[in-house]
């Protein structure tokens, strides 16, 4: 019964998941039927791809040191040092972890941009008619994955800290070592696994970071944007070795992380967790409480931005530093007129739909590859994993490859076009976000619990319905609520994938921008961001639970 | 001259007292065990000491140097923690010689120093073993030898032997007794077993919510409890009520379950007590004049405890070398030795 199950389910996965990324390798090699190497050939020999590239292996090893050097210093003194605010600091700094990719690069825009708050202000006060600077290029793309990737070293390492085993600090105190010293040979140690995990995902994300160059590359071309004007250039063959390309970058990030972080340091993880100490200096507090806010109102201040624009009205914000006059009826217009709703009710029911499938998908994976021993359960996890280590960009074009043809033998229908392949996309990026919790939910289940049950005269259904799911709520609808975010306010998938029946939230953010509506852009930004915050403290509220 | 003096010591968490106006002289050399469930504040006084949590009130002195308002890395104690806290990315030699480092030895010197330790721990040799990969008993041992290496005043153990399972907890116990005293080290240990406590130490401190109740070597705690809560915590006994007849020398006559006792004790002729009786005060005996039925019965090894219900309707405990008699059986008893302690203002534990 189980293996029936476990074989279904890697069909499953290995149709919507595994075959699109191996249509994507076998066209690379092939033109018109037969076996080529051009579209290599063509790759190898044009500059410009290699500099693209080369942009993003550079870009993603700067995003990694910048975003470390800023996340983890903040999970060490938020978690560890005693200062007035700490906790709504903690909260604060955890929420670019949530935003989409989009809303923050707009709201940079809004903050950083040539037409900006800075911007404006210094040609307020200058009297100049000329933007003072162009928000463009790797410098700016840099300035903004470091300023919201950096949340997941914070996160990760804020994560370990709360497991970590008081003793072992108190140990080196006794034994004479001082801060410095407990820090150097101790903590950070025993930290490496999280920071080394905290530096895979700023690679992978930067890899995949397809908003941002879009927004604010110019001139400056990374391989995802690369691969999307190579596509919309007709050349099919060459986007398929760049996605190639940009999948072997995200790989190597992968197994270089696995052998750089070693195996998980054991014995760190149980113990309490340490108090924060407060020093026992008033002033050093009030100077960390005064240095840790600055530094998180100026990681924050692209949202606060938005949030401003969302309330200005149209056409008060063109020649002044600030707008002249603010309203609330943007938000009014996204409900009220049927054009700008439209493409938000389009995003809620694809979203919706795609996040209840993959919990529905996930939730049986995670019954059938329960018990991590099993080669299946392997196989099923594999799979699970594989669209989150896989840019976003190259998903889209895997899909949108695999479903434009009819072959059912092969699985493959002619969905491109339809209203079924944005939502199908997004049932995919949501997978390994539900697929993973819920995997790891199961397995810290009390198997007595089962046993019990069983014991009791339930059946196996039974001991699923009454016990099994009710204890397993909590991590999926918490999950469920991020991978529902992350359809919604999704971007890089759907500029790909999108028809004029599915155009999504996103695009229209991008497009009311082009037609000078920021401040219907900010509320739409604004909306996700709210219903995006919501979803995230679910999910942490369910992992606390757990 | 005291190692470990403390005066006075005091220790809030929010609104609970958990150390309250504790004193304790500690000799040169001396193993004193703070013993008391849980609760008691034991830990707390001995993280007290370590520094590690700051007192609200009172003295600690360590050596002679007053470190009260120290922390904890100027203060030289050895400690040893529940769960070892051993170092898990370090090897044995890493976490025994990570101490040393503020004595600048050259590399021989500290690693003639970790060979020390751990041979004085019997580990000679296991220097490049990961600490992960060791038993649990070798992990206790590698963590005492990590306290010991810089050569601490004080030697603070904390429940050392709880993470063990019970067929090592007895050899362990006589092996770090044996170390202690071969070293001559002060210690300070930690425990909530009782026979854990008699068997290391030179003298227990008993805590009860965070007070002092009695500090003395084993054999005065059980054979002179100071209170009903010594007397409950250390050994078998039952409390009945009683009446002070009068006093006799050292000792009190006292009136309970119509028995005539001999009990020692602080109270006046006339005066209401609560009687502590240990097994060892009554003995079976045919010829005996107290009366009563056997209720129910306990096999512990040599010798079977019964529980006798007196004709007025006590129950007290009393010793049987032999299966009989059964339960229910009528049975004679007669006073034996000493054993019975009688305790005036004592609230029932």
């Amino acid at each position: 019964m189980r293996r029936v199950l476990q074989l279904f389910l890697l069909l499953v996965l290995a149709w919507i998941v595994v075959e699109p990324l191996a249509i994507v390798g076998v066209e690379s090699v092939r033109r018109d039927g037969a076996w080529t190497l051009d579209a290599v050939r063509a790759f190898a020999v044009e500059p410009n791809e290699w500099r693209a590239a080369w942009n993003s292996t550079w870009l993603a090893a700067l995003s990694v040191i910048t975003g470390t050097m800023i996340g983890v210093p903040l999970a060490l003194v938020t978690r560890l040092a005693g200062f007035p605010g700490r906790r709504v600091v903690s909260a604060l700094l955890a929420l670019p972890a949530v935003l989409p990719p989009l809303v923050g690069v707009v709201a940079f825009l809004f903050l950083y941009g040539e037409s900006g708050v800075f911007s404006r202000g210094i040609m307020a006060l200058t009297g100049s008619e000329v933007a003072p600077w162009r928000f463009e290029g790797g410098g700016a793309v840099l300035l903004i994955h470091a300023t919201t990737m950096y949340v997941y070293p914070y996160l990760l390492v804020r994560a370990a800290l709360a497991t970590f085993d008081t003793s072992l600090i108190e140990a080196a105190t006794a034994l004479g070592a001082g801060r410095v010293r407990t820090m150097r040979t101790i903590v950070l140690p025993l930290l490496r696994p999280a920071i080394g995990n905290g530096a895979l995902l700023i690679a992978l994300t930067s890899l995949a970071s397809f908003s941002a160059p879009y927004v604010f590359g110019g001139g400056f071309r990374v391989l995802p944007t690369q691969l999307i004007t190579t596509r919309l250039n007709g050349d099919v063959s060459v986007a398929m070795v760049e996605t190639l390309v940009l999948v072997a970058l995200a790989l190597f990030c992968l197994g270089a992380a696995t052998r750089l972080g070693g195996p998980g340091v054991r014995g760190a993880g149980k113990g309490l967790a340490p108090a924060p100490a407060a020093s026992r200096k008033g002033w050093r507090r009030s100077l960390t409480a005064v240095g840790v806010a600055a530094i998180t109102v100026w990681l924050l201040l692209p949202h606060l931005a938005l949030l401003g624009v969302s309330f200005v009205a149209p056409g008060a914000w063109t020649r002044t530093a600030l707008p002249t006059a603010w309203t609330g009826g943007n938000y009014v217009a996204l409900i009220a007129e049927p054009e700008r709703w439209r493409p938000f009710g389009t995003s809620l029911w694809m979203a919706g739909l795609a996040a209840a499938a993959a919990a529905v998908l996930a939730l049986l994976v995670a019954v059938a590859a329960r018990d991590p021993r099993h080669r299946l359960s392997r196989g099923l996890e594999v799979a699970l994993g594989l669209p989150w280590a896989v840019p976003g960009t190259v998903y889209a074009i895997a899909l949108a490859t695999m479903f434009s043809v009819t072959q059912p033998a092969a699985g493959r229908f002619i969905l491109i076009g339809t209203l079924w392949l944005l939502p199908l996309a997004y049932l995919v990026r949501a997978l390994p976000i539900i697929g993973r919790a819920v995997v790891a939910a199961i397995r810290a289940l009390d198997p007595a619990y089962d046993e019990a049950a069983a014991a009791l005269g339930a059946g196996r259904w039974r001991t699923f319905r009454t016990i099994t799911l009710p204890l397993l709520m909590p991590a999926l609808a918490g999950a469920t609520a991020l991978g529902f975010v992350t359809g919604l306010g999704d971007f890089m998938t759907s500029v790909i994938l999108y028809t004029y029946d599915t155009r999504p939230v996103s695009l229209e953010i991008l497009g009311a921008i082009r037609q000078g509506e920021l401040g219907i852009a900010a509320a739409y930004g604004v909306v996700i961001t709210l219903l995006s915050t919501a979803a995230f403290v679910l999910a942490e509220r369910s992992r606390g639970a757990a | 001259m005291s190692t470990v003096a403390l005066d006075g010591v005091r220790k809030q968490f929010g609104d609970v007292a958990v150390v309250r106006d504790f004193s304790l002289d500690v000799a040169d050399g001396e193993i004193v065990a703070l013993l008391g469930p849980s609760g008691s504040g034991k830990t707390t006084l001995l993280r007290l000491i370590a520094g590690f949590e700051q007192v609200d009130g009172g003295r600690i002195v360590l050596g002679g140097d007053d470190v009260t308002s120290r922390p904890p890395v100027a203060r030289r104690c050895g400690m040893v923690f529940q769960h070892y806290a051993l170092f898990p990315h370090l090897d044995v030699a890493g976490n025994v010689g990570y101490g040393l480092s503020g004595e600048r030895l050259d590399r021989a010197a500290m690693a003639t120093r970790i060979a020390e330790v751990l041979e004085l721990v019997d580990l000679s040799g296991y220097e490049r073993r990961p600490v992960t990969a060791l038993s649990g008993g070798q992990q206790q041992r590698v963590a005492l030898a990590r306290a010991l290496a810089p050569r601490p005043r004080v030697l603070l153990l904390d429940e050392p032997l709880s993470n063990l399972d019970p067929t090592l907890r007895e050899r362990t116990r006589r092996e770090l007794r044996e170390l202690v005293r071969r070293i001559g080290i002060t210690t300070i240990l930690v425990t909530h077993e009782q026979e854990e406590a008699f068997d290391i130490a030179d003298r227990i401190a008993l805590l009860h919510q965070g007070r002092l109740e009695q500090v003395g070597t084993p054999e005065e705690l059980y054979s002179m409890p100071a209170t009903q809560f010594v007397a409950g915590f250390i050994g078998r006994s039952v409390t009945l009520p009683g009446e002070v007849i009068r006093r006799v020398g050292d000792s009190l006559e006292v009136a309970a379950a119509g028995i005539t006792w001999r009990a020692t004790g602080a109270a006046e002729a006339g005066q209401a007590v609560r009687l502590a009786i240990r097994p060892e005060a009554l003995r079976a005996d045919p010829s005996g004049t107290i009366a009563g039925a056997v209720v129910r019965r306990r096999f512990a090894g040599a010798s079977w405890f019964l529980t006798v219900r007196l004709d007025d309707g006590a129950e007290v405990e009393v010793a049987a070398t032999s299966a009989s008699p059964a339960v229910g059986d009528r049975i004679t008893l007669a006073l034996a030795g000493p054993g019975a302690h009688a305790f005036a203002h004592d609230a029932p534990p």
